[in-house]
C-alpha cells in the first residue's frame, strides 16, 4: 500500500494538543486530546460523530487555528456529487470560448481542445482545492452523514491516496497531507470502509466541570457561581428525556441571554423567561416545566 | 468473524492486546485486522504509563460508534486493570498517599466496623462530587467490604455486600440537605439537586462494579467474567424482549430512523435535482449569449406528497413490538404530515388522532388502549377480520401514491389469514413492506402465516433497531 504523502507531525504530546487548542479557544478533554494527538501521528483522518451542537465542527476550526493553517470546507448534503466536491469544468466559459473561436475563423481542433481543458476552465472544489494546497490545511467534512452513500465511495478514494485524477489533465497528487476532520451527526450509520480508514471520536456533552470551564471561557463575565447553577440546571435538562437535548451552544446562548438581561441567579422566574433560548420544542417546554416543578 | 492467523504470542504486550481486540469482537463489536494492526500502532505512540491516554487511543481505532463505548469501558478495565500492589501505583498519576496504605490486601479483619467511618467518608465524597476521589474510595471500599467467602462457583467478591455495608441511598436525604443549602424544598432547585445525587451515585455504584469485576477477573479469569458484565448493544435489543428501561433508550433511537424512514418514502426515486427542460426558457435566455444555450432551464419538479399508511398489530403477544411501533409510528408523525395510522387486536380502528405531534407515546399507547375501537370480540389477534375491517371502513385510504407498512408477527390464532384481502392492498398501494418482529426461522411455525404473507408483501425481519436501520437504509 503506498503511503500517502507525509507531513512532519504537528503536535509534540498530548498535552500540547490540550494547550494549543485551549489556546485557540476550544477546551478539550483527555479523550480529544488523546485522539487528535493520534490523527495527527497516524496520519488518519479523524471521524467526530455526536449530537448537533457538541462541538465537532468548533474542534475543526481550532484545530485550523492552531496549527495555522487554512480550513477548507465541504459542507455535505443529499445529493452532493462528485461536481460539487472534488471539481466541475466550467463549461459555459467552455462553450464561449469555442463560439469565440468559430468567430475568429477558427482555430483547428486540437488547439481548442488543450485550450478548454486548461486551468483555466478548471473550477476547483473544496476536495481539490485541500489536495492541491501546499501550505498546512484542514478539510473539514461537515455532515457526512448527510451525504449519499455514493459520496462515500469518492471520500475513500480521495482520503487513502490524497490524489485525484482528472482525465484531461492528469493525476493530481498532493504534496502536502491536509489534515481531515470528518463530522457526523450519527443520523445514518456511515459505511464500515470509510469508518476503518478514520480514527473514530465519539463527542458526548461534555462534563459538568468542563461545560463550566467552556461557559466561562466563551463567556467570560458570567458569575461563576451563576455559571455553576446553570450547568446543573443543563445537565438535569438532558437528564429528562427531550426530544432535543440542550447541547454545549445552547448552554452558551442560554449564559449569554442571562448575562444580557442582567440575571444574577436562575430561579424559577428566570428559567420560565428564558428557556425558549434552550429548548425549541413547545412539547420540550412543557416536559421541563413539569419535570423541574417551574410554576 | 474468524481470528487473525497469528499465533497469539504467549505473553508480551502483543499477545495481550490480541486478547483485548478478541474479547471485545466477541461481544459483537466489529473490529477488523486492519483495526487491530492500528491498535498496535497505537501502542507506539501514546504514552503507555498515561492510562487514560491508552483507554482513548485504543478506542479511537476500536470503537465505531458512540453505543459501543460503554462495552468498551468494562473490557479496557478487565484487561488493563489499575495495579493493587500498595507501592506501585503510577498509574492513577496525580499523588494519593491514603491509597497506598488503605488498599492494603486483607485490610478488613484490621478494623472493628470500618464500614460505619467509610459511610462518613463516603457521604463526604458523594457532596463533593469529586469523580476520581470516588473512584479511588470505591476501590478502597471493595477492598475492605467486598469478600466473603468463596461461594460454589469459587467467587468471593461481591459488589453487593459493599452497597449494603454502605447504603449509599440512605445517604440521599442528607446530601439533598447539603446540595440545596439551605434553600427550600420542592421547587426546582430540588429537581436540579436530585438528579445530580442520583448521577453521582450510579458512578460510585459503576466504580464499584468495576472494581469488583477486577477482582472476581483475577480470580476466576478474565474471560468468565468478560463474558457476564457485558450487556448486549441497545440496537441489539430484541423488541419482543425490551424492558422498561430499555424503551428510553430504544425512543431515543426511533426517532432518527425515522426521519430517515420519511425521507426515503417521499423521495423514492430520485431523477437528479431537476425537472424536465424548459426548452422555451431555455431559448430565450441563450439570446444573451450568442443563440448558444450557455444555461439551461428546468421546469420544477412536481412536489411529491407521500402518503405512509401504518397498519399495526397491538395485541398482547407483541406488546413489546407494538410498543416500539408506535413510538416509530410517533415519530413519524412528526416529520411527515401524510401518516395515517390504524392499530388492530381482532378489529381495526383509526389512531392517527393520538399522535398529535409532540404528544407523549406512553400517554398514546394509554389512551389507544382505552378509547380506540380494536377489539371485536375477545382480545387475540385475528388478521383476517383486522384487515377485512381496514378495507371496508376506509376503502379509499391505499391509494397508488400511498406507502404501506404492516407491523405485527403474523401470528393468526389459527384464523383465517385475509390473504386476498392484504394482496389488494399490496397491489394498490405504491410500496407495501411488512416489518416482522420474529426471528426468520420461526416463520411459518405454529399459527404464523408469515409464510404465506410474504408472499403477497415484502416481509422483512425486524427484531431489533439494528435490523430496522437497515430495512431502511435498503428501501
Amino acid at each position: 500500500m503506498p503511503r500517502p504523502p507525509t507531513q512532519l507531525p504537528q503536535f509534540s504530546s498530548v498535552s500540547d494538543v490540550a494547550k494549543r487548542l485551549s489556546a485557540a479557544g476550544y477546551l478539550t478533554d483527555k479523550q480529544i486530546a488523546t485522539t487528535v494527538f493520534l490523527a495527527d501521528r497516524l496520519g488518519k483522518p479523524l471521524l467526530v460523530e455526536g449530537p448537533a451542537g457538541t462541538g465537532k465542527t468548533e474542534l475543526a476550526k481550532a484545530l485550523a487555528a492552531a496549527t495555522d493553517s487554512e480550513l477548507i470546507r465541504l459542507q455535505c448534503y443529499e445529493g452532493l456529487d462528485e461536481a460539487r466536491a472534488l471539481y466541475e469544468w466550467n463549461y459555459k466559459k467552455q462553450l464561449l470560448r469555442i463560439q469565440a473561436s468559430q468567430a475568429e475563423g477558427g482555430a483547428d481542433w486540437d488547439t481548442v481542445h488543450d485550450d478548454i481543458f486548461g486551468e483555466e476552465f478548471l473550477l476547483s472544489r473544496p476536495l481539490l482545492t485541500a489536495i492541491r494546497r501546499t501550505e498546512p490545511t484542514v478539510l473539514l467534512i461537515d455532515e457526512t452523514d448527510k451525504a449519499d452513500v455514493e459520496v462515500e465511495g469518492l471520500l475513500l478514494e480521495v482520503l487513502s491516496d490524497f490524489q485525484v485524477t482528472i482525465p484531461e489533465l492528469g493525476t493530481v497528487v498532493a504534496t502536502r497531507r491536509p489534515t481531515v476532520v470528518l463530522t457526523s451527526n450519527a443520523t445514518r450509520e456511515l459505511s464500515e470502509a470509510l469508518k476503518r480508514r478514520c480514527l473514530y471520536l465519539a463527542l458526548d456533552y461534555p462534563s459538568a466541570e468542563r461545560e463550566r470551564e467552556i461557559v466561562l471561557s466563551r463567556v467570560p463575565d458570567l458569575a461563576p457561581g451563576l455559571a455553576e447553577q446553570l450547568v446543573r440546571t443543563i445537565r438535569a435538562l438532558r437528564a429528562l428525556e427531550l426530544k432535543k437535548s440542550p447541547s454545549i451552544s445552547e448552554t452558551l446562548d442560554w449564559a449569554q441571554t442571562l448575562l444580557e438581561l442582567g440575571l444574577d441567579t436562575l430561579d424559577e422566574a428566570a428559567i420560565g423567561d428564558t428557556l425558549g433560548v434552550v429548548l425549541k420544542h413547545a412539547s420540550d417546554q412543557e416536559r421541563a416545566a413539569a419535570e423541574l416543578r417551574l410554576n | 468473524m474468524g481470528g487473525p492467523v497469528a499465533p497469539p504470542p504467549p505473553g508480551g504486550l502483543a499477545g495481550h492486546l490480541d486478547g483485548f481486540v478478541r474479547a471485545i469482537r466477541e461481544t459483537g463489536i466489529p473490529v477488523g485486522i486492519s483495526q487491530a494492526v492500528d491498535a498496535a500502532e497505537i501502542l507506539t505512540v501514546v504514552d503507555l504509563l498515561d492510562r487514560e491516554q491508552l483507554r482513548h487511543g485504543l478506542a479511537a481505532v476500536l470503537l465505531q460508534r458512540g453505543n459501543q463505548r460503554q462495552i468498551y469501558d468494562t473490557l479496557f478495565d478487565l484487561w488493563w486493570p489499575l495495579g493493587d500492589r500498595p507501592v506501585a501505583v503510577p498509574e492513577d498519576g496525580e499523588g494519593e498517599g491514603e491509597a497506598v496504605t488503605l488498599d492494603a490486601p486483607d485490610s478488613a479483619g484490621g478494623e472493628i466496623d470500618p464500614s460505619a467511618r467509610l459511610r462518613e467518608e463516603l457521604a463526604r465524597l458523594l457532596a463533593e462530587g469529586d469523580e476520581a476521589e470516588l473512584a479511588r474510595f470505591a476501590r478502597r471500599a471493595v477492598a475492605m467490604l467486598g469478600q466473603t467467602t468463596p461461594s460454589p462457583s469459587g467467587q468471593s467478591w461481591f459488589s453487593y455486600r459493599v452497597m449494603r455495608a454502605l447504603s449509599p441511598d440512605s445517604l440521599v436525604s442528607s446530601l439533598l440537605e447539603g446540595l440545596l443549602a439551605g434553600g427550600e424544598r420542592g421547587g426546582m432547585a430540588e429537581q436540579v439537586a436530585r438528579g445530580e445525587v442520583r448521577e453521582r451515585l450510579r458512578s460510585f455504584k459503576d466504580a464499584v462494579d468495576t472494581e469488583v469485576r477486577r477482582r472476581q477477573a483475577d480470580e476466576r479469569g478474565r474471560d468468565r467474567i468478560a463474558k457476564s458484565a457485558v450487556r448486549p448493544l441497545a440496537d441489539q435489543i430484541d423488541f419482543l424482549r425490551a424492558q422498561q428501561g430499555d424503551l428510553a433508550e430504544l425512543r431515543r433511537m426511533v426517532a432518527p430512523l425515522a426521519r430517515r424512514l420519511a425521507v426515503r418514502l417521499s423521495a423514492r426515486r430520485r431523477h437528479g435535482r431537476e425537472g424536465r427542460l424548459d426548452f422555451r426558457k431555455t431559448v430565450r435566455a441563450s439570446l444573451a449569449t450568442g443563440g448558444v444555450p450557455v444555461v439551461t432551464h428546468h421546469r420544477p419538479r412536481k412536489i411529491h406528497k407521500p402518503e405512509l399508511v401504518v397498519l399495526c398489530d397491538i395485541s398482547g403477544s407483541v406488546a413489546g413490538f407494538s410498543h416500539f411501533t408506535l413510538m416509530l409510528t410517533q415519530a413519524l408523525r412528526e416529520h411527515f404530515s401524510g401518516v395515517r395510522a390504524f392499530a388492530f387486536v381482532d378489529s381495526t380502528d383509526e389512531v392517527t388522532r393520538f399522535f398529535t405531534p409532540g404528544a407523549d407515546v406512553a400517554d398514546a399507547i394509554r389512551r389507544i388502549g382505552r378509547e380506540a375501537d380494536v377489539v371485536a370480540f375477545e382480545g387475540h389477534s385475528d388478521y383476517g377480520n383486522a384487515l377485512e375491517v381496514f378495507a371496508d371502513r376506509w376503502p379509499t385510504v391505499v391509494g397508488p401514491k400511498t406507502s404501506l407498512i404492516v407491523l405485527g408477527d403474523g401470528r393468526t390464532n389459527y384464523r383465517p389469514p385475509g390473504l386476498p384481502v392484504l394482496a389488494d392492498l399490496v397491489q394498490r398501494s405504491r410500496s407495501a413492506h411488512w416489518l416482522n418482529p420474529e426471528p426468520r426461522r420461526l416463520w411459518g411455525s405454529g399459527d404464523s402465516a408469515a409464510l404465506r404473507y410474504a408472499e403477497a408483501i415484502d416481509m422483512v425481519e425486524c427484531r431489533n433497531a439494528a435490523q430496522l436501520a437497515d430495512f431502511v437504509t435498503t428501501l
